[in-house]
């Protein structure tokens, strides 16, 4: 593997962990396993490619498609799953569900074409890394990948919200016992994982595309990405996505027709011996 | 009027059908049959062991590519395909199993997902066999006797009544009590000193070789492959067919399987949206009526105060 395919796995997994870090929180927080995450990415992709298009700016495209995402999500929290709520496998259930209406809904609008949101002008052409050229915009989506890691980090360790998370994913009726309004912590962190999940949508779109079944496949990353990191984990997920970037630029390099099987054969046998994933742990 | 009864007149009622029905409906029927086999498969892991998987259908697809396969590219007879679509079925399912059992809930639900991916990425990428996006086609794969849509009707008919009659017999089978007894506390059954992980195991396997009945079946039926066959759309449909007919009671797949398809083709007439259909069917099924149309009518017929 060469340095270039180095960077290729390291750039996907930075875009793994933006997406996967917004899946993780959630899952952590909330129980919720979001199975329409990954429509949601698609959705903030095709936002983001519309603003941007429209407006010819790359930065409003990422912040309409957070916006657009978070504001699906809370019809999505405060309209359908508050009917389900603490039942685990009623919420995954209807939460794919929405991944079938979302997709729908997303094919009727933006049709069934593949489109790449526009980057900057700044971000156009290669610059010498190591010993190869590598794309700009690529080395951006990288840097975005480790700025989220470190916002959210610091979001959780330094931020009395972040606090409130980290104690709700431990114990949320001790921290609701304390007197703090749960509710709210899980709606924002909801609306914040849905947001992590467009700003995904358009980081990725730039580089691979958006179409119908995009959504399928970065979800299936992310389940990924969680399953070996362990749920509500952000360091996990950091690891997480670095191996499977990493493990998904190999196989497509050595066994092409294999490649999916490179990713989940080692997924899988982790699982057999850490159930909980690397970092989870047992509630 | 007791059950068997009532089931016994279910069949001769199903039997008689193609005698009354245009040949367009024999085929939606025989359909409906089919997935219902594919929804009794997942309901014996949904409803008995406390599982909810989400890769049958792609056991299901493993065993029509399988079969197909077989005929058209290796030229084998229909019943050695058939076996051979169901065996592959099965040794999948034993894979997926061996990982699977030890993860519960919602992991469950996340491995099988995975796992589901897993073929439908071999299916779409292993060009050489599977022929990728084109998928497979098969010519004339059933035997004479089986051209006439009424007789493959029967058929599938017959494998339908006798799958549902075993699958029944498992799930009241004392291996299938001590199935329910984990799904109703792993730990308990532990400590009374079953093997949960082997019970799991086989539990996973059996639900597998039925889906690849199923599965082996389409193959006849459709003589068509792709990778929409294995994608994880037909593991949801499969499921919330298992879903509506109502989880643990087993034949209401059938119903379930009936209502998901007539749906289906009743609303492919007015728009292509069938998506967006299926998923609100899945959501406000979850919201309203997550035990299901005969889950639903049992609760109401029991006497009260007598849970089922």
């Amino acid at each position: 593997m060469n340095s270039f395919q180095l960077l290729n796995g390291l750039t996907f997994a930075a875009l793994l962990f933006v997406v996967a870090s917004g899946f993780t929180l959630v899952f952590g927080l909330l129980r919720i396993v979001n199975l329409s995450h990954g429509a949601l990415y698609l959705l903030g992709g095709y936002i983001g490619y519309s603003t941007a298009t429209a407006t010819g700016s790359f930065v409003l495209g990422m912040l309409a498609a957070m916006l657009g995402v978070a504001a699906v999500g809370l019809v999505l929290d405060q309209g359908l799953l508050r009917f389900v709520r603490g039942q685990e496998l009623r919420q995954v259930l209807l939460s794919l569900g929405v991944a079938l209406v979302l997709n729908d809904l997303a094919l009727v609008i933006w049709g069934g074409d593949s489109f790449t949101v526009p980057t900057p002008q700044a971000l156009f052409g290669a610059v010498p890394v190591l010993d190869t050229f590598y794309p700009k915009y690529r080395l951006f989506v990288l840097g975005m990948g480790v700025l989220v890691f470190v916002l959210l980090w610091l979001l959780l360790n330094h931020t009395r919200l972040g606090a409130l998370i980290r104690a709700g994913v431990d114990d949320p009726e001790m921290v609701e016992a304390s007197g703090v309004n749960i509710r709210r912590v899980f709606v924002l962190t909801f609306l914040l994982g849905c947001a992590l999940a467009g700003l995904g949508g358009v980081m990725g779109g730039a580089f691979l595309a958006l179409y119908p079944s995009a959504d399928a496949e970065i979800l299936v990353f992310s389940l990924a990405v969680v399953v070996i990191g362990g749920r509500g984990s952000l360091v996990g997920a950091a690891i997480g996505a670095v191996l499977v970037g990493l493990l998904n630029t190999m196989g497509q390099v050595w066994f092409p027709e294999l490649a999916y099987f490179v990713i989940f054969g080692p997924m899988a046998a982790l699982l057999a011996f850490r159930p909980l994933g690397l970092l989870g742990r047992a509630v | 009027m007791n059950r068997g009864v009532m089931w016994l007149l279910a069949l001769l009622a199903a039997a008689v059908m193609p005698l009354v029905l245009s040949s367009y409906h024999v085929d939606l029927a025989t359909r409906i049959l089919i997935f219902a086999v594919l929804a009794m498969s997942i309901d014996v892991l949904a409803g008995f062991v406390g599982r909810t998987s989400l890769c049958h259908g792609a056991i299901f697809g493993v065993a029509t590519y399988v079969v197909i396969w077989a005929m058209a590219k290796a030229g084998l007879p229909a019943a050695p395909a058939f076996l051979s679509g169901v065996l592959a079925a099965t040794l999948v399912a034993a894979l997926f199993g061996l990982l699977a059992v030890r993860t519960s809930g919602v992991y469950f639900l996340l491995l099988t997902v995975a796992l589901g991916m897993v073929v439908w990425g071999i299916c779409l990428r292993w060009t050489g066999v599977t022929g990728g996006e084109n998928g497979l086609r098969g010519q004339d794969m059933r035997p004479g006797f089986l051209l006439a849509r009424e007789n493959f009707y029967w058929l599938v008919l017959a494998v339908a009544a006798l799958t549902a009659w075993a699958m029944q017999r498992f799930v009241n089978s004392p291996f299938g009590l001590s199935l329910r007894g984990i799904r109703d506390s792993e730990s308990r059954m532990r400590a009374l000193g079953y093997n949960v992980p082997l019970h799991l195991f086989v539990g996973f396997a059996v639900s597998g070789f039925f889906a690849g009945v199923a599965g082996a079946l389409y193959a006849f039926f459709n003589e068509y492959v792709s990778p929409s066959s294995v994608a994880m759309g037909q593991s949801v449909a499969g499921l919330l067919m298992a879903i509506v007919g109502g989880i643990g009671t087993l034949f209401g797949s059938f119903i379930g399987a009936a209502a998901i398809i007539l749906l289906e083709n009743t609303v492919s007439w007015y728009t292509d949206r069938w998506q967006a259909v299926l998923g609100l069917v899945f959501i406000l099924t979850m919201i309203f009526a997550p035990e299901g149309i005969l889950g639903t009518v049992r609760r109401l017929a029991a006497p009260k105060g007598r849970a089922r």
